[in-house]
């Protein structure tokens, strides 16, 4: 319409420019909607394959935490080998030694320090990381699980949200917002570590932080503030990668600290800041009232609803296996000694979850407690009212408006302010503004996915945004590229997802081939793949992406696995074989750091053989006992009864043709 | 609503075969889910604007408001059903309805603004015309097909490769 345009532009702009105008809105809004398409699934892809595997973890946490308490009995070494407790006093750190070094009680010096040694790529001595946790430690057991701050009327307090590892996006913070100190206080969110490659550094910046400016400095727990979750994303590796000498005590103590994190962080009353979200069920007085230090969060987890007494059962004998002290100031108590299970009892409880055999009821206690910890650090918000259990992740629930709003009106608060999720923008609000998400790990997914923000609040309490994103290339990406690029990455996840289960979605459209053409119809292709990955993803939208057409518009099924191969054939191992390895690659990732407790790279082929065994029982996976025995012994290239399972893992890669004709023309 | 008699029948049969409503029903279908992020069937109204192009169709700010309009609850909640958006959608792919705008149209488009067919335009000229006329770009928009269409170098719009560029294979 040409209302609302001055006089001289109607003289200069005669009819036909207006409808060349509009044609060219109207066509570059299309093509902007399909960019946007393609952008949106990319996410769902990224984050449906996110959280299945965070599901899996939670699946699978019972049968990890089992492995971590027992696992010295399977080779009969008798109780678990005890990780020396080396005083960090008697480590010595030898001149040559040219990383940051800290002196106790910490000053400012010292985190510039810390601050510019990691900018250069420095790594900090395991002497003083052990000593910084030490330090952290003892300060963290003083704090309750709740912590309640007032905001002067002078500052205002910035809220960050998940890192995950990303310095950049930490130093980013800084230089843009200040470091933290009495005139700039913060709060951190939870997810500090895991995924990124500086889980470490962000940890210990923040500790030193939180030890140098104790009143001014916040740290709340995130649901990858704990020690399983490390073994799959990360983490876990990370340190062990950095720290070999000192690695595993660094873990051990590192365990203990996240435990005692505050759960949650309320400003004037009037502001609730949590991990995750809430539930119908979350109570403020109780959860301030928990002993949060003595509440495993992943081994808890209920496997199967059916087998909720026997599954705890297991649990609570676990948690007892792991003596922790109690963090209150009560007459001490020895620990309660580790009780190994018989080796009887041993092979029946982590698969056969209808059957346990371990004498410890599980307390009701526990168990609310546990639950209203994983509500606040899993949950995530939903649009419609109501509260349901969280089935995406596994843990936690989807809260509505209308919880929100019932627990806010309650405490008389007014805002909730989480992390938790990705989000493009770095930060969203929803129910009806009563509930913030910020999240600060810009290109999460990708490069380009998504930008990160922080939030700050003044004393009246209004929220002010800001957004970042750290950009690794100096030429600014044009939307397409960033589309193409994040969608490229998705897409190839998603093919190594259709290959690890080739055999089982080749038999699944076979079923409908009955003719044997290699083709059936879109519609069938979409339904297999749904019901074998169980990814809850627009399989028909994603379809010209993912496999062919034939000319009279059916699916040639196979041209999905075209441009994926196994890495290096090993001889010895069937394709079907090859292609269970490849799906459980992480899984036996985890359990190998497991067993391998001195951290040499090397487990035996007995215990391989072992854990391959229970590992596949509990899963339900048929292996022939005969092909795994081959299998290990072809990977012990050296014939001296043990593997390196780094070498191992390496022969169950994948590559992607395309990338590799790439880097042969490049 | 259109009814698809064949000329000398008294049953009103479907003009289309069945299954080519049902398979056009999954494509709708998958496309919606995109975006219902609830899984409850339902979008954000926002986002039917960015569905209905993704497959296929050119609508104009105008032409989708109507379509709004006519799905939308009668009492408008800011979420579209998808009982009401797949006879709506449906009928808008069977008829054709918001054709794309074809290569050459959108050149000669670019070409009539470029009065003086020196092969390029000005971003600030482009930027007017955009902004200005029809239906007006948001900043945002004119900024983001900027980045794309302008040469860095020169700092003009060579609308020709621009053009070629950006209309690249559908694979939908």
């Amino acid at each position: 319409s040409v209302t609302g345009t001055t006089l001289w532009v109607i003289e200069q702009m005669p009819v036909l420019s207006i409808k060349a105008a509009v044609l060219i809105q109207r066509w570059y809004r299309r093509y902007v909607a399909r960019l946007e398409i393609r952008r949106r699934y990319t996410w769902n892809i990224f984050q449906s394959i996110e959280y299945a595997g965070e599901q899996d973890q939670l699946q699978l946490s019972s049968f990890f935490s089992f492995m971590l308490d027992n696992f010295t009995q399977l080779n009969g070494n008798g109780p678990g080998i005890e990780v020396r407790q080396c005083k960090y006093e008697q480590i010595v750190v030898p001149d040559s030694y040219s990383g940051p070094r800290l002196s106790f009680p910490l000053s400012v010096t010292d985190t510039n320090t810390l601050l510019s040694a990691f900018k250069e790529q420095q790594t900090l001595h395991g002497k003083y990381v052990l000593q910084l946790l030490h330090e952290t430690q003892k300060f963290l057991k003083q704090m309750p699980n709740v912590i309640y701050l007032s905001s002067s009327y002078a500052k205002e307090i910035t809220i960050c949200g998940d890192l995950h590892g990303r310095l950049d996006d930490l130093l980013l913070i800084f230089y843009k917002n200040g470091l933290p100190s009495a005139e700039n206080p913060y709060i951190f969110n939870g997810d500090f570590v895991d995924r990124g490659k500086k889980s470490i550094e962000i940890i210990i910046i923040l500790f030193a932080f939180l030890l140098l400016y104790p009143d001014h400095m916040h740290l709340n727990r995130g649901n990858h503030e704990d020690h399983i979750m490390n073994l799959r994303y990360g983490f876990t590796k990370e340190v062990m990668q950095k720290y070999k000498t000192h690695g595993r005590e660094i873990l051990q103590l590192l365990q203990d600290v996240f435990s005692l994190l505050p759960i949650a962080t309320i400003i004037d009353n009037k502001v609730l800041i949590v991990h995750g979200g809430i539930s119908d069920k979350t109570d403020l007085y109780f959860l301030s009232s928990v002993e949060r230090h003595r509440v495993s969060l992943l081994k808890c987890r209920l496997t199967k609803q059916s087998s909720s007494s026997s599954s705890s059962s297991s649990s609570s004998a676990s948690s007892v296996c792991s003596p922790r002290a109690s963090c209150r100031a009560t007459p001490r108590h020895p620990p309660p000694s580790p009780r190994l299970p018989s080796p009887v009892d041993m092979l029946q409880v982590p698969f056969l979850d209808s059957i346990v055999s371990l004498a410890l009821p599980e307390p009701p206690k526990e168990e609310l407690e546990w639950r209203q910890i994983v509500d606040v650090l899993w949950s995530d918000p939903k649009n419609q009212n109501g509260c349901s259990p969280n089935s995406f992740r596994g843990g936690g629930c989807y809260f509505g408006p209308d919880v929100t709003q019932r627990l806010l009106k309650k405490h008389g608060m007014c805002l909730l302010i989480r992390s938790h999720e990705c989000k493009q923008e770095g930060y969203e609000l929803c129910h009806n503004g009563q509930v913030i998400t910020i999240f600060s790990a810009s290109n999460y997914y990708e490069e380009g996915s998504n930008r990160g923000a922080y939030v700050k609040l003044g004393p009246e309490l209004i929220p002010r945004f800001f957004q970042y994103q750290v950009s690794r290339s100096t030429r600014k990406l044009t939307l397409q590229q960033r589309v193409s690029v994040a969608e490229s990455s998705a897409l190839k996840a998603l093919q190594e997802k259709l290959f690890a289960h080739r055999s089982e979605l080749m038999a699944a459209f076979q079923q409908y081939d009955i003719n044997n053409t290699g083709r059936i119809s879109t519609n069938e292709w979409a339904q297999v793949v749904e019901s074998v990955l169980r990814l809850d993803l627009p399989w028909r939208t994603l379809r010209p992406r993912l496999v062919r057409l034939a000319s009279d518009g059916n699916v040639e099924y196979e041209s999905c696995f075209e441009n994926i191969s196994a890495g290096q054939p090993i001889p010895q191992v069937t394709p079907n074989l090859a292609e269970t390895m490849y799906r459980y690659r992480t899984d036996l990732e985890i359990i190998f750091n497991i067993i391998d407790k001195d951290h040499s790279g090397q487990i035996s082929i007995e215990e391989f053989r072992q854990t391959w065994k229970l590992f596949s029982s509990h899963l339900g996976v048929d292996v022939d006992d005969q092909a795994i025995d081959d299998m290990a012994r072809s990977i012990d290239f050296n014939k001296d009864g043990s593997i390196d399972f780094n070498e191992f893992l390496e022969a169950f890669r994948v590559v992607h043709k395309l990338d590799m004709k790439e880097q042969q023309q490049g | 609503m259109r009814r698809w008699v064949q000329p000398g029948t008294s049953v009103a049969r479907p003009y289309w075969g069945e299954a080519i409503v049902s398979e056009l029903h999954k494509r709708i279908s998958s496309a919606f889910d995109v975006f219902d992020h609830e899984s409850n069937h339902t979008v954000d109204v926002r986002e039917i604007g960015t569905i209905i192009r993704s497959l296929g169709c050119f609508p104009t700010e105008a032409q989708l408001h109507d379509v709004i309009a006519e799905i939308e609850e009668e009492e408008p909640t800011g979420f579209i059903r998808f009982e009401r958006f797949l006879p709506t959608m449906s009928r808008i792919l069977l008829e054709h309805r918001f054709r794309p705008v074809p290569e050459d149209l959108l050149l000669q488009a670019f070409e009539v603004l470029d009065q003086q067919k020196r092969g390029h335009l000005d971003p600030e000229e482009l930027t007017r015309y955009l902004t200005q006329e029809g239906e007006p770009f948001t900043q945002e928009e004119m900024e983001e097909m900027l980045s794309a269409a302008v040469d860095p170098d020169k700092n003009l719009i060579f609308y020709k490769d621009f053009v070629s560029v950006m209309t690249v294979d559908d694979p939908w």
